[in-house]
């Protein structure tokens, strides 16, 4: 029988993660306007962005070899399918965003510092054409994930307050006490 | 499959309440975001130094100090240094070094006596794969205490459309938020314009902190100082000689013989302006020969190497750290737009004469 919440692994890196990343996000917005911030920004990015790339990996080992709850059998099919697909597309997103900021950096001819004195290796030669596409890229799937991030929460708020179904209780890991009607076993 | 619907009419208003909390939200998150982005509000930001690039700017060159010239050398350290940083680059006998020298102007095509300010900017990558870079200027300051004053100087000295000057008023009340900058303008106007970039001394303006094996910080500025003797050009001389007299000359000069500058530490003193750029710090101050570098050839920034290079000021090895001089910090950001803009064309293949192809014939040149 499927649980009714993600296992301990699957939560905490999730609310990490989802704290790590709306961090990252800012902060590449903010790296790209202030005036007085972009040397710690880009500090604070760098690094930062390394660890969501080893987080994601444990992430999505632990992922594949869980079980994970299943989505409530009242859902329509449409909606199972589209939101399988997108969390599908936010590890893409997980893994995409730091290895383009990284081949992004090493295409431009600048160093990785996680900090001073110790730095990444370059993944890719220096190249004009590299840095344009990959620079872009980084930018396209940052706005994109902000906005699906956006997307996500509404979509969590809405199941937990407003369809009152266990979608938001199974990542925060408690089971549902009221509403008998969601007997989650039966729905196969 | 009824529950995925609007709910049962009795809940409606709660429901009502908590969608537009939910809205809420979300709306709060996406405006944070745009403000962040600089999409809204009235904050200058590190793009709106690159707003007066007009949209015909060549293709692939910097929006500013646009026209150079690649050089390479090395750097000899000293190791009188070695004391106050522990970057190896100040123990390094022969650290390979990589260099732009540029005229001021935006235009890349401008002739060279369109400015005084001439610039060196050098990338020096130490054994341990640490890299400095900088970027320097014949000019031992610069004109406002912040980098929004940069801004508001150039808004100030505008040509009013009906009188084809600045209007007074505008340049009075910039003067008086900035009152430093009237030492600045003095300076452009008195100071003697280089004959060659050999001889020009160049300063770094913004300072830094050097970091010893204790962890002590040490502030100071430093400066290229020319074995050349600097020779001065009149207006009368700069009107007769050719478009690009000044890279002419260091091309010839280097023909014969290497070039050398010596890197000059400037050491403050507690209470000295160390994050005020437009302040010099006193005469007095001790002054440390860290290394000399030695230029030995240079070649055209359209066949690639120093032009695809960002010699970002903020990027310093360890040893090294940023004061907290706030034009230093705008400059990181500045020049990653710039360089983001000209590589973007390069890589999109919409630069012509900036990689060595043939000119097109729009106007636009792209």
């Amino acid at each position: 029988m499927p649980p009714s919440s993600f296992n301990i692994t699957a939560r905490i890196l999730h609310w990490l993660m989802a704290a790590m990343i709306l961090t990252m996000l800012f902060v590449g917005v903010g790296m790209m306007t202030s005036l007085t911030l972009r040397p710690w920004l880009l500090d604070l990015h760098i690094p930062l962005g390394v660890a969501v790339l080893l987080l994601v990996i444990v992430r999505l080992i632990n992922r594949l070899t869980r079980p994970v709850p299943k989505l409530p059998g009242e859902m329509p099919g449409w909606q199972k399918y589209m939101a399988t697909i997108l969390h599908w597309v936010f590890y893409a997103l997980m893994f995409a965003l730091p290895l383009s900021g990284w081949a992004q950096r090493s295409a431009g001819g600048f160093p990785v510092r996680l900090y001073p004195g110790f730095h990444l290796p370059a993944i890719l030669e220096q190249n004009p054409t590299s840095y344009a596409l990959l620079h872009d890229s980084h930018r396209i799937m940052a706005w994109a994930f902000f906005f699906m991030i956006v997307g996500h929460l509404s979509a969590a708020l809405i199941h937990g307050f407003i369809y009152r179904d266990n979608i938001l209780q199974s990542m925060i890991g408690q089971k549902k006490l009221t509403d008998k009607s969601e007997e989650i076993c039966s729905d196969q | 499959m009824k529950k995925y619907f609007f709910p049962a009419d009795s809940k409606k208003r709660k429901t009502g309440i908590r969608l537009a909390g939910i809205a809420l939200t979300a709306l709060l998150l996406v405006s944070a975001f745009a403000w962040s982005a600089g999409l809204i509000g009235q904050r200058n930001t590190t793009r709106t130094f690159l707003e007066n690039t007009p949209d015909s700017f060549p293709a692939g060159y910097r929006r500013a100090h646009g026209k150079g010239i690649c050089f390479e050398g090395t750097f000899h350290a000293s190791g009188n240094a070695v004391p106050l940083s522990i970057a190896q680059v100040f123990g390094q006998k022969d650290v390979p070094a990589v260099g732009r020298f540029s005229l001021g102007t935006g235009n890349p095509h401008a002739p060279d006596n369109s400015s005084r300010t001439v610039s060196m900017a050098l990338m020096l990558t130490s054994a341990d794969g640490e890299q400095w870079r900088m970027k320097l200027n014949n000019k031992p300051f610069f004109g406002t205490r912040d980098a929004v004053g940069f801004l508001k100087q150039i808004e100030a000295f505008k040509p009013d459309p009906t009188t084809g000057k600045p209007n007074p008023e505008k340049v009075a009340a910039f003067l008086k938020e900035y009152p430093e900058a009237k030492k600045s303008m003095e300076y452009d106007a008195k100071a003697p314009w280089t004959k060659s970039f050999a001889g020009s001394e160049y300063y770094v303006i913004n300072a830094f902190l050097l970091i010893d094996s204790n962890g002590k910080e040490h502030p100071v500025r430093w400066s290229m100082r020319p074995h050349a003797s600097f020779v001065s050009m009149s207006a009368e001389e700069r009107k007769k000689a050719g478009p690009n007299y000044l890279f002419d000359e260091l091309k010839k000069r280097l023909e014969k013989a290497p070039l050398y500058w010596d890197l000059v530490l400037t050491i403050a003193e507690p209470g000295d302006p160390v994050n005020d750029p437009s302040q010099q710090w006193p005469a007095n101050r001790k002054q440390i020969i860290a290394g000399t570098l030695e230029v030995n050839r240079v070649f055209d920034q359209a066949e690639g190497g120093c032009r695809d290079i960002n010699f970002d000021p903020t990027l310093v090895p360890k040893g090294i750290a940023l004061s907290d001089d706030p034009v230093l910090a705008a400059r990181a950001g500045i020049y990653s737009h710039s360089y983001n803009d000209r590589v973007r064309e390069i890589g999109y293949g919409k630069a012509t004469d900036a990689v060595g192809k043939p000119k097109k014939d729009n106007s636009q040149n792209k």
